[in-house]
């Protein structure tokens, strides 16, 4: 055994990566060569070195705030992608000769696509149909003496409002403490139904905050989406869907929301 | 909102598995890159390529999985922004072996600083620099690094003799240097 080939077994050695038959052959070697025993010993304090020397670098803090809110943003953008694409991408039938069991199987393969794909891309449809007319109203609400049917700061005053005007009672809460103040609170229609629409203010910015009742009991995290330049979060809480509007970044959107559910 | 919730319930799974990496992430970008702003333009989108990719992962570690894309994302980046530094880094001199004399080593090895340490790691070419990362901060074996940056087991074992080499030999530079001040 030579010593350049063993100096680079020795950091094997040092690793711990190294067969029973090597590992002993280098044991040997190193109770004879001090040129190595010296070598693995500097490597040995280097590593300590470097395991004390605190290099490991942690993530900063928003950035995990800010990941989460470009991968939402993607997945809507997929979405929309895939719902636009999906006509395209069927299969068009060749004409060629007859082949009974190609017939056949294409018949049972275009029933499958068609059931995989036309309730996905229905839903999709609606679901951005929706989302634009939640922005239509948030920009309708900002118009002058638009914003109230009932201006109050008390949960207590807007909840009871509702009463008799809906089909259901929307939880209404007020996060003053939070920094996102109720403001008031008005009826609005989505979705071919009447909706309440809660507002609140964070600084100058007003957001609102849409609540219907869900088809299915089902919840849901915050989901977001954007469009002509208002920012959306979705979710779904006790049978409810629930969505803030709001010209303010997706994160403090989104950070609102879970206020909201706490 | 079927559409959101669908949408809603794999971006919740991405976040569940990947994101507890995320400190891993932003080490190995970091390191490669050696800025903390890049780094972080890196890792969010190795992230977001990570999301696009996600119904491709299979199972297995997803820290490896997390960290392959980054290192490729860091790569590309350098690449476009440090092409010139990227090519002079990989250019491998072979430094003449001159062993330190037994009283240098003793004083670098009792010595070593934090400050130096991160200094000599951030001068290392990257090929050498991204090994010991992986291998010292991360705790990867050699078959996950290898499997990680595409080489046979034996080239890591190689490059992290290398590498090791030449950061004992910074290091004893860096130290002489300051000594040198210090007079």
């Amino acid at each position: 055994m030579v010593c350049d080939d063993n100096s680079r077994l020795l950091h094997g050695y040092l690793d711990g990566e190294l067969d029973l038959v090597r590992t002993l052959e280098i044991e040997e070697h190193l109770e004879t060569c001090p040129d190595c025993a010296q070598q693995l010993w500097s490597q040995q304090t280097l590593r300590k070195a470097f395991r004390s020397a605190s290099l490991y670098e942690r993530a900063p803090s928003g950035l995990a705030v800010r990941i989460r809110a470009s991968i939402s943003q993607e997945g809507t953008r997929e979405a929309r992608a895939t719902s636009q694409l999906t006509p395209i991408t069927m299969p068009a039938p060749k004409r060629q000769t007859w082949n009974w069991l190609a017939v056949a199987a294409a018949i049972m393969l275009m029933a499958l696509l068609t059931w995989r794909i036309i309730p996905g891309t229905e839903n999709r449809g609606k679901s951005d149909l929706i989302a634009e007319e939640l922005v239509g109203s948030h920009i309708r609400s900002l118009q002058p003496g638009h914003l109230f049917d009932v201006q109050s700061t008390d949960q207590h005053t807007v909840k009871p409002w509702f009463d008799g005007k809906l089909d259901f009672s929307p939880p209404v809460r007020d996060l003053t403490g939070d920094g996102f103040p109720l403001i008031g609170g008005r009826l609005d229609y989505v979705d071919h139904r009447a909706v309440a629409a809660l507002v609140y203010q964070r600084h100058q910015h007003p957001i609102n905050v849409f609540i219907w009742p869900a088809d299915k009991q089902t919840d849901s995290n915050p989901h977001s989406e954007s469009s002509r330049g208002y920012n959306m979060v979705f979710w779904e809480r006790g049978g409810m869907y629930l969505c803030a509007v709001s010209d303010l970044s997706t994160s403090e959107l989104k950070q609102f929301a879970q206020l909201l559910e706490k | 909102m079927p559409n959101a919730i669908e949408q809603a319930g794999s971006a919740g799974r991405f976040e569940e598995i990947v994101l507890p990496h995320l400190d891993a992430a932003y080490n190995l970008a970091r390191w490669l890159v050696r800025n903390t702003h890049d780094a972080e333009d890196v890792v969010q989108e190795a992230c977001l390529r990570a999301f696009r990719f996600f119904s491709g992962y299979q199972g297995g570690d997803p820290r490896a999985w997390l960290l392959k894309i980054v290192r490729n994302t860091s790569y590309s980046f350098l690449e476009k922004n440090r092409p010139v530094a990227l090519a002079e880094e990989f250019d491998e001199k072979v430094h003449v072996r001159d062993v330190p004399t037994i009283d240098a080593e003793a004083i670098m090895v009792r010595n070593v600083e934090s400050r130096m340490l991160r200094e000599s790691l951030e001068e290392l070419p990257v090929n050498f620099r991204e090994v010991l990362v992986l291998r010292e901060l991360e705790g990867l074996s050699y078959k996950e690094i290898a499997e990680m940056i595409g080489v046979p087991v034996g080239t890591v074992m190689s490059s992290l003799a290398r590498g090791r080499y030449r950061l004992r030999e910074s290091l004893l530079r860096a130290r002489a240097r300051e000594s040198m001040r210090g007079l």
